[in-house]
């Protein structure tokens, strides 16, 4: 087994034989621009496939795709050594559907040559991935879903309409569940696939928000033809794939460690501390209830992070999605409040493309219209409480009078 | 740079400590002991108490081992808390063995006197309390007694499980912690909301004292230390009541169902759940930063600002979704929402915490 000594040995023959080029020093604002520094070293994303073929991306991926069968908690060590010597990361905010979600379901499902082909362009970014799982008539109830893919000689024809697709108009490629069989309950006849955003069926149109941009779009699927060899799993077990991804999904929440008033109470504090001629009463005591809130909410997500690099992963992750978006939406609620007549003023209604949701960058209005979507997208507040209930408390489920009629039969 | 973040997780020789510590409980503090018990006239269960103090050694956990306890932790004598409050048990571990133990600890240099007494409550020959009363803040000024030349006057109320302290620590007018011995004063019992943590009337007439140093420093640091593990307690008094309620609705039926099928009962509880799980958090953190030295003001504010409405609401929850059996004396869920009710304002209230955090974190007030 590789241990920590070991993964720092390798990632630093790694960082001497392919030197990343560091990032330039910002522009000097005074005196005249002297010549460009010359970097010798490697290009980032040279770097970043030398990286992956050196089994340092994410070591717990096998020999070969990325990684080298480590434990995963050992993945902090390679990161800090890279870090330090200031390699360039594959940005994985931005890609993050492909790594947090494809890239698992992939892994556990796929073929050997599938895993060959997508793995190591999804980890350096080469390739982005989207997800064309929700409908507009299948949401929460995403079993539901009436995409219909045909099978065709070797190919199979998709027609449907999914939504809520977050980078689909950046994506070369989209994991997709689609009915393949309407005669048989809606969980059964389901199946999985990869599909390629370049195909001329695929039309992606933006979906504008109430906040003005268009993160998300609609993407209408007309004739689409998938080769078979692009199917991940068998036919007909599309629901259990599907669940891998989601719950890849969850898994993907609360990993990262903030920094007391990291997250939206820090700009709330701050104006808080900046203009004395806002405060009220009412305001401060809201304002230290919520502090204390996000406070202790930010504990349990350390708690958490400490408990998965110890190898034990706790329940905490399950319930860290719901605390936090009922405190964003309740901060940011406050902070328009606390800002007076400039609460009533928004920074920009122009209809905008973000490749990433960014919270800090923008004004207080944008905060509170986007933070409602927080107990929506992932899975609404209102069915994580059941999955908690269920899963964690192991209460009963309510009874259900979907489970064994065939798809085509229920009332739409 | 960034705090260190303190450790968080249970260590395995905590999660033996806790497997003892329950196993005890188990055996000798069941909900209808401790229902018989409190109306007696020894609501406090000392046989429970020898064992657990002296059979166990946990008594002594927060003093150094050269000055007669067991050279432990806050993290420890957090777990130990986690049980009792689990057990709602009516032993005056927080009482004795943390605050007067810590009020003792502040006084450092200490007196022969002093780690005299400190001995003592460590290996548990005598059961000492703080004379301050059990709702008084960390920062918050406190009664005291008058002293004139080391003898004590005046009545002090509410004072938590004094009826079954052997000395007392009081605080007096002068500025210093006095050493009372119990036979010296008169302790009366005032009726209290919990009856498993009651408190009582300490009236001094003309008592002598021993000095054992300043009182100001003293009943600081044994407030925050008792307001920062009190939110251990809370949290397994909050576990016991989830615990329980879960349980319960998985067995009633109503409507040809188990109760805890229904989805408006399983949001509730899940709620709860997770507000216990941002509790263990808060309450860990207190510990640690309590027993590392760092951060421990915000880190104690913090829990307590928290802490108070998970354990109250954990157990109005508990009695609401027991229903008809829930308002009885005989199912002990009345004894968790009287201690968790109580617990909400001893040492201090959330909003007496929040008020203390507004300075700590740069928050002020208008």
């Amino acid at each position: 087994m590789i241990d920590a000594t070991e993964l720092r040995r390798r990632t630093r023959e790694l960082l001497a034989v392919q030197p990343p080029t560091r990032l330039p020093p910002p522009p000097s604002t005074e005196g005249p621009a002297g010549p460009p520094p010359s970097f010798a070293g490697t290009d980032r994303l040279d770097f970043l496939r030398a990286r992956f073929d050196a089994g340092l991306a994410w070591v717990h991926y096998p020999e070969g795709l990325g990684g080298l069968g480590a434990p995963r908690s050992l993945q902090a060590v390679v990161d800090a050594e890279l870090e330090a010597a200031g390699a360039p990361d594959n940005d994985p905010r931005r890609i993050g559907i492909g790594l947090g979600m494809a890239a698992p379901t992939i892994l556990q499902y796929g073929t050997e040559e599938q895993k060959r082909r997508f793995l190591r362009p999804l980890w350096t970014g080469e390739e982005v991935w989207c997800q064309l799982f929700s409908e507009p008539g299948a949401g929460s109830d995403l079993a539901a879903l009436g995409t219909r893919a045909v099978r065709e000689g070797e190919d199979w024809v998709v027609d449907g309409q999914k939504v809520w697709t977050s980078s689909a108009h950046l994506a070369r490629w989209a994991i997709l569940i689609a009915r393949t069989d309407p005669e048989v309950p809606k969980h059964q006849g389901i199946t999985y696939f990869v599909c390629d955003m370049t195909d001329p069926g695929v039309e992606v149109r933006p979906l504008r928000q109430i906040t003005g941009e268009a993160e998300f779009n609609e993407v209408f699927l007309t004739g689409v033809r998938i080769p078979d060899s692009h199917r991940l799993g068998e036919v007909g077990d599309g629901w259990r794939v599907a669940q891998t991804t989601l719950n890849n999904e969850r898994v993907a929440i609360g990993g990262t460690r903030l920094p007391r008033e990291g997250g939206m109470i820090g700009p709330v504090a701050k104006a808080w501390r900046e203009h004395p001629e806002l405060r009220t009463h009412d305001l401060h005591q809201r304002l230290l209830g919520l502090w204390v809130e996000a406070e202790v909410a930010r504990l349990t997500g350390e708690r958490l992070r400490q408990r998965l690099a110890v190898g034990q992963p706790g329940p905490e992750g399950a319930g860290m999605k719901l605390g936090f978006a009922r405190l964003n939406q309740q901060i940011s609620g406050l902070e328009v409040e606390l800002l007076g007549a400039d609460g009533l003023l928004y920074d920009d209604w122009t209809m905008r493309r973000p490749e990433l949701v960014d919270f800090t960058g923008r004004d207080a209005g944008y905060r509170y219209l986007r933070s409602k979507g927080n107990s929506i997208e992932g899975g609404t507040s209102e069915v994580l409480l059941n999955i908690v209930a269920e899963r964690v408390l192991g209460l009963p489920s309510e009874p259900r009078t979907d489970k064994d009629v065939a798809w085509k039969d229920l009332a739409r | 740079m960034e705090d260190p973040q303190p450790d968080l997780l249970y260590s395995e020789e905590e999660e033996a400590l806790r497997a003892a510590v329950r196993d005890l409980l188990t055996d000798h503090c069941d909900a209808a002991g401790v229902i018989s018990r409190i109306e007696s006239d020894t609501p406090h269960d000392l046989a429970l108490w020898k064992s657990l103090a002296d059979g166990m050694g946990l008594a002594g956990l927060l003093v150094p081992e050269d000055r007669g306890g067991q050279g432990a932790t806050h993290r420890e004598a957090a777990v130990v808390l986690e049980e009792l409050g689990r057990a709602v048990a009516p032993v005056p571990y927080l009482s004795s063995a943390v605050v007067a133990t810590e009020a003792l600890l502040a006084c450092a240099d200490g007196s022969a006197d002093g780690e005299d007494v400190l001995a003592s409550l460590a290996s548990a020959r005598r059961i000492g309390v703080l004379a301050v009363g059990l709702h008084t803040a960390p920062g918050a000024s406190f009664a005291t007694a008058r002293a004139v030349d080391g003898v004590l006057h005046g009545e002090l109320t509410g004072i938590a499980d004094a009826a079954a302290a052997d000395v007392l620590l009081v605080p007096a007018d002068d500025g210093g912690l006095y050493a009372v011995e119990a036979d010296a004063v008169t302790v009366t019992g005032q009726t209290s909301l919990d009856l498993t943590r009651p408190v009582a009337t300490v009236v001094l007439d003309g008592a002598r004292g021993r000095r054992l140093g300043d009182a100001e420093p003293a009943v600081r640091r044994a407030l925050r230390a008792g307001a920062g593990l009190l939110a251990s307690e809370q949290l397994g008094l909050a576990e016991w009541a989830l615990t329980e309620t879960v349980r319960y609705l998985k067995d009633r039926r109503q409507f040809n169902r188990p109760v805890g099928g229904f989805q408006a009962l399983k949001h509730r509880l899940a709620q709860l759940w997770l507000e216990v799980v941002n509790l263990r958090a808060a309450a860990r953190n207190a510990a640690a930063a309590l027993s590392a030295g760092r951060d421990a003001d915000v880190a104690v504010a913090v829990a307590q600002a928290y802490a108070g409405q998970v354990a109250v609401h954990a157990a109005e929850e508990a009695l609401q979704l027991h229903a008809g059996i829930g308002m009885t004396w005989e199912h002990p869920v009345h004894l968790y929402l009287k201690r968790a009710k109580a617990d909400s304002l001893a040492y201090g209230t959330a909003g007496a915490h929040r008020e203390a955090l507004a300075e700590l974190v740069d928050l002020r007030a208008p």
